[in-house]
């Protein structure tokens, strides 16, 4: 392997000793104010792409021994390892761009990073007060175009004030529902003279975000709860955000009521505990489905009844009274009538409910039933010696080998189901994915973020050929960096889902969905520095999963699986939950 | 294809008697029915700085909400401005619009305004000017004013609710309507109550 150049993470300043402040020099600038505004949030890394109009920014780094930036190869990749960052941490991730196409490449991260609710802060370089407006060079209008997919954006008007707006970001940004935010940065603000020191990272006092939910709903809701037949608990991404995982464990095991996720929600309850029904909605497995169908009550704790949990809402837990917990008042009702709205902080409402359950849900019939049909619909696979590889084995097989808490970072596609459907997820933060927007390329940037946010966890990202095309260049990086993560291409030479749904609903026409010109990932891997592995067969698997484990540093394991493998059980987009198709005949 | 699963198909399944409307709301089958249009007026409280009018309207666009008129003006405090907003919505949809308004950082509070709010909207008509007298007449019947007059036009002002404007412009129409502006709706409650208020953090 040829020479590394040095890499730019700073050695982990490990005798740094909690609570003493750290040294830093007074503010003169607006960019200096900026620095100093991370700092006062306890930020440590930033990723980013440097550039003309964000430059001033940079250069208040260039002295700072406590902020360590990572370098991206585009800014796509800096927005989804911020946003891993955050996952990981329960802190906001940071990117940094310039102006015009260093901010619009940061769209996409953004707006991953605001469906699924992962705290980010973006500041972008803003070409200098006196041209904006007049299309200058490299000028975007960053707010107009980062609005609909942020929290909140500021557009810095003054070096006095722009460390503040950055302490602002940085607190909305992690407070109440968490979400991305922006700071835009003018040249001419972050190379203004300041001596203003900013505050601590403080919301607006108008931001006043819910805790307790209504005494009288959730009094009504523990009613209806303790009296139900057939009670499940919906676990989505808030429990997880909400830092409401212990809660929701010792609630559900209090009263042995069966716990669904949805895909935001895996890792909030233990997979291989007995009231774990995994994951409901269009691949979710076959006894979540059939639970939350006939559920007749429903504890939904963080979720927003996404279109892919719910499918058609006509049949979406139709006998159930719905219990909504959210902290986002605007959740409540938006996709799913909630019969008992709980507007609160996850962890806190959950106790209210348990304070104020009257007794105990008559189970045992139920819970028995749920039994039934985890026997009934087991998500087996079959792995015949005459056909190739099948996904699931190696996604089984990594799962084996690897420690509790690895981390784990998909792509989009078949890939990131079967990642789901065949890894036992049982810690919260373990599960790092792109779920709303839906964003192939997620993978590799959010395992660069993943494995600088928790450097002793095992990090393996799951990839399909296609997601792994759209941000391979962010490899690179993780060589740069010395990161010892594990990408698995999982190859069927296809952006497999959408094949699928050309045979399931398309006659089989598979226009622009085979990639039969692929590079060999393997040998590219190679080419950027990192290790290469290739596995065709069954035996291939243990080894080179233990060769890519035991290598220090990056390394790709390009997968050739079984091409005409699809993902199931499956919802046909906006059917019926309980009417799941086992087979592309019944879709 | 290959793949596939074990399992009853779909067909031997246990499944549920109900049904939600298209509003996710549980349904007697027996009687389904969709909510009403209504129209609403909401008062929101705001921040007073470049970009958030343009941050209202776009919420109001990517999320669908169909809105009739929209004002906007300062208010007493220098840094807040008040929002008039008309929306035409079924019930849920209103509900909906309240809560995304209230969500957005820049928004300070929002109220949906009572039907015995003072409701206001004013109105400029630019009518042809060939029957001066007669255009006069239905200016004073609606309490109107003239802005303008000319050979060969006259410009008046209205102001009123949408019931009372409407009808002017009707009357007017005999002498044949140029041009139209009307501002959309100006609102506060009726008496004491606060229309939309300061909600501050009280504790830190």
């Amino acid at each position: 392997m040829s020479e590394r150049a040095t890499p730019t993470s700073k050695p982990a300043d490990t005798d740094d000793a909690e609570g003493e402040k750290r040294d830093r020099k007074p503010v003169e600038t607006g960019a200096d104010s900026v620095v100093a505004a991370l700092k006062n949030a306890g930020v440590e890394y930033l990723f980013g792409v440097q550039g003309g109009a964000i430059m001033p920014v940079y250069d208040a780094l260039y002295e700072d021994e406590d902020l360590t930036h990572v370098t991206m190869a585009h800014e796509q990749g800096a927005a989804h390892a911020a946003d891993a960052f955050g996952i990981v941490t329960g802190d906001p991730g940071v990117c940094m761009a310039t102006s015009g196409p260093g901010a619009t490449n940061l769209v996409t991260g953004l707006a991953d990073a605001s469906m699924d609710s992962d705290p980010v802060i973006a500041l972008t370089g803003q070409v200098p007060t006196e041209f904006v407006g007049n299309d200058a060079f490299q000028e975007t209008d960053t707010i107009g175009v980062t609005a609909p997919v942020t929290k909140a954006s500021f557009f810095a008007s003054d070096p006095d004030v722009v460390g503040d707006d950055v302490g602002t970001a940085w607190a909305l940004a992690n407070e109440g529902r968490q979400g991305p935010t922006l700071v835009d940065l003018p040249k001419d603000v972050t190379q203004g003279e300041t001596d203003h020191e900013p505050g601590q990272p403080r919301t607006p006092d108008t931001y006043t975000p819910p805790e307790r939910a209504d005494e009288t709903v959730v009094e009504a809701a523990a009613e209806v709860l303790a009296n139900s037949e057939r009670p499940v608990i919906l676990a989505g991404g808030g429990v997880i955000k909400g830092e409401a995982s212990a809660e929701l464990r010792a609630f559900a095991y209090e009263y042995e009521i069966p716990v669904i996720t949805t895909m935001p929600g895996i890792g909030s309850f233990p997979e291989d505990h007995d009231l774990s029904l995994e994951w409901a909605g269009m691949h979710g497995t076959g006894y979540a489905n059939m639970a939350i169908t006939n559920c007749d009550a429903m504890f939904a704790i963080g979720t927003r009844f996404d279109d892919r949990l719910t499918g058609g809402i006509e049949s979406f837990a139709p006998d159930a009274e719905i219990i909504h917990c959210d902290i986002d008042p605007a959740e409540i009702s938006k996709n799913v009538h909630a019969d008992y709205p709980l507007i609160g902080d996850a962890a806190i409402v959950i106790e209210q409910v348990d304070a104020a359950m009257p007794g105990r849900p008559d189970v045992d019939e139920w819970c028995e039933q749920c039994q039934q049909w985890k026997t009934e619909y087991p998500m087996d696979y079959k792995t015949p010696d005459d056909e190739p590889l099948k996904p699931q084995y190696v996604v089984e097989k990594f799962d084996e080998a690897t420690p509790a808490d690895t981390i784990v970072t998909t792509g989009v596609g078949q890939h990131q189901m079967w990642a789901c459907q065949y890894w036992t997820y049982t810690e919260p933060r373990t599960w790092v994915s792109s779920h709303g927007l839906g964003t192939m390329g997620y993978g590799l940037p959010a395992a660069i973020g993943a494995k600088i946010a928790a450097p002793d966890r095992e990090v393996v990202c799951f990839d399909g050929d296609g997601s792994f095309l759209m941000t391979s260049q962010e490899l690179s990086v993780a060589v740069r960096e010395e990161l010892d993560i594990t990408v698995v291409v999982l190859n069927n030479e296809a952006v497999g889902m959408v094949r699928q749904w050309q045979d399931g609903f398309y006659e089989g026409r598979r226009m622009a969905s085979e990639y039969p010109w692929i590079p060999q990932f393997d040998m590219l891997a190679e080419a950027f520095g990192a290790r290469g592995f290739r596995i065709e067969e069954y035996d291939e698997v243990e080894e080179t999963i233990a060769e890519a484990r035991a290598y220090d540093g990056p390394s790709v394991i390009d997968v050739l699986i079984d091409p005409a493998e699809n993902v199931y059980p499956m919802v046909a987009s906006g059917g019926d939950n309980g009417l799941f198709a086992l087979s592309e005949d019944q879709l | 294809m290959s793949g596939g699963l074990e399992g009853p198909a779909p067909e031997e399944r246990m499944r549920p008697e109900g049904r939600r409307n298209s509003q996710g709301i549980r349904i007697d089958p027996e009687v389904e029915a969709e909510p009403n249009t209504r129209q609403a007026v909401l008062s929101a409280y705001v921040e007073h700085r470049p970009g958030v009018l343009a941050e209202i309207s776009g919420l109001f666009s990517r999320r669908q909400f169909n809105i009739e008129s929209l004002t906007v003006g300062p208010t007493v405090d220098e840094n807040r401005a008040r929002m008039t907003i008309v929306v035409e919505e079924p019930e849920p949809g209103i509900e909906q619009a309240k809560k995304q308004l209230e969500k957005l950082i820049s928004v300070i509070s929002v109220r949906e305004l009572e039907p015995d709010a003072v409701q206001r909207e004013l109105v400029l008509v630019k009518v042809n000017g060939e029957e001066p007298d007669k255009v006069q007449a239905i200016t004073e019947m609606y309490d109107g004013q003239t802005l303008d007059a000319g050979p060969r036009t006259i410009t008046v002002q209205l102001t009123g609710d949408e019931q009372k404007i409407d009808d002017a412009l009707d009357a007017y129409r005999q002498f044949g309507i140029r041009e139209i502006a009307r501002t959309g709706y100006a609102a506060l409650t009726r008496g004491e109550q606060t229309t939309a208020k300061e909600n501050v953090r009280t504790a830190d």
